[in-house]
């Protein structure tokens, strides 16, 4: 972070923990908009959420654990009931059907965002341990995010004035 | 007449404000900058925009669903 100890600028400290299409949005959405409004902002990746710094995103939604989850079709909601996602090629459709309303809807990509995320100057740190559990090589992450672990997160949250676990 | 004019129609939260901020840098200090934009939310959200950055939102209107932001640059 370039402001030490004493500057009057905001902070805001995140943990990124999920990894699916509409997890994805709440942090970035909140990251790029704070730093917009002047906040010094740092992201901590942790377990699936480090999925978001992949090159190569293919994010997914599931209907399953999601009981509220219902898709706007015909002027009406469908619902996405939890049993249908075992049938095989429903989380596609559902993520198909996603994807195409954030397009309709004008929403920005997750790609996107993170690259504005970037270029403000977001600070994002890539969980050490979660790296060597899951097995993630360097080459297949974006350029940008340091490698830090939960002493790096507790400093930024000790000098943040918002803390979120997402 | 502004002095930029940002049209903002179609997209969604949160790129209005960040299309917004963008655009503000190009402002002179003093300056003004217009927001067209089709997001309800945007009436909030560039109220609250403008009170967290110190930068003076001089009109908010709403005309057939657009709405209409004057922006005057102050940071």
């Amino acid at each position: 972070m370039a402001d030490g100890a004493g500057s009057n600028t905001k902070k805001l400290s995140m943990i990124v923990t999920k990894g699916s299409l509409d997890w994805a949005y709440p942090p970035f959405i909140l990251a790029t908009t704070a730093a917009a409004m002047g906040l010094e902002v740092s992201m901590f990746f942790t377990f699936y959420g480090l999925t978001l710094l992949k090159k190569k995103l293919d994010l997914q939604v599931t209907t399953l654990g999601n009981p509220a989850m219902a898709m706007p079709m015909m002027g009406m909601h469908m619902a996405m009931p939890n049993i249908v996602s075992a049938i095989p090629g429903v989380d596609a459709a559902a993520t198909a059907m996603m994807k195409n309303l954030i397009k309709k809807k004008g929403v920005a990509s997750i790609e996107e965002l993170r690259e504005m995320a970037l270029e403000a100057d977001v600070e994002m740190i890539a969980c050490q341990m979660t790296m060597d559990l899951f097995e993630y090589k360097l080459e297949d992450m974006i350029e940008g995010p340091k490698l830090g672990g939960a002493a790096t997160y507790i400093e930024n949250a000790t000098n943040s004035d918002i803390n979120l676990f997402i | 007449m502004a002095d930029q004019l940002l049209d903002a129609k179609g997209l969604n939260c949160p790129l209005p404000i960040l299309r917004a901020k963008k655009a503000l840098k190009e402002v002179p200090m003093g300056g003004t900058l217009e927001v067209i934009a089709t997001d309800p939310g945007s009436v909030k959200d560039f109220e609250a925009f403008c009170r967290t950055t110190g930068n003076e939102l001089v009109e908010s209107k709403v005309e057939d669903k657009v709405y209409g932001f004057v922006i005057k640059r102050l940071s």
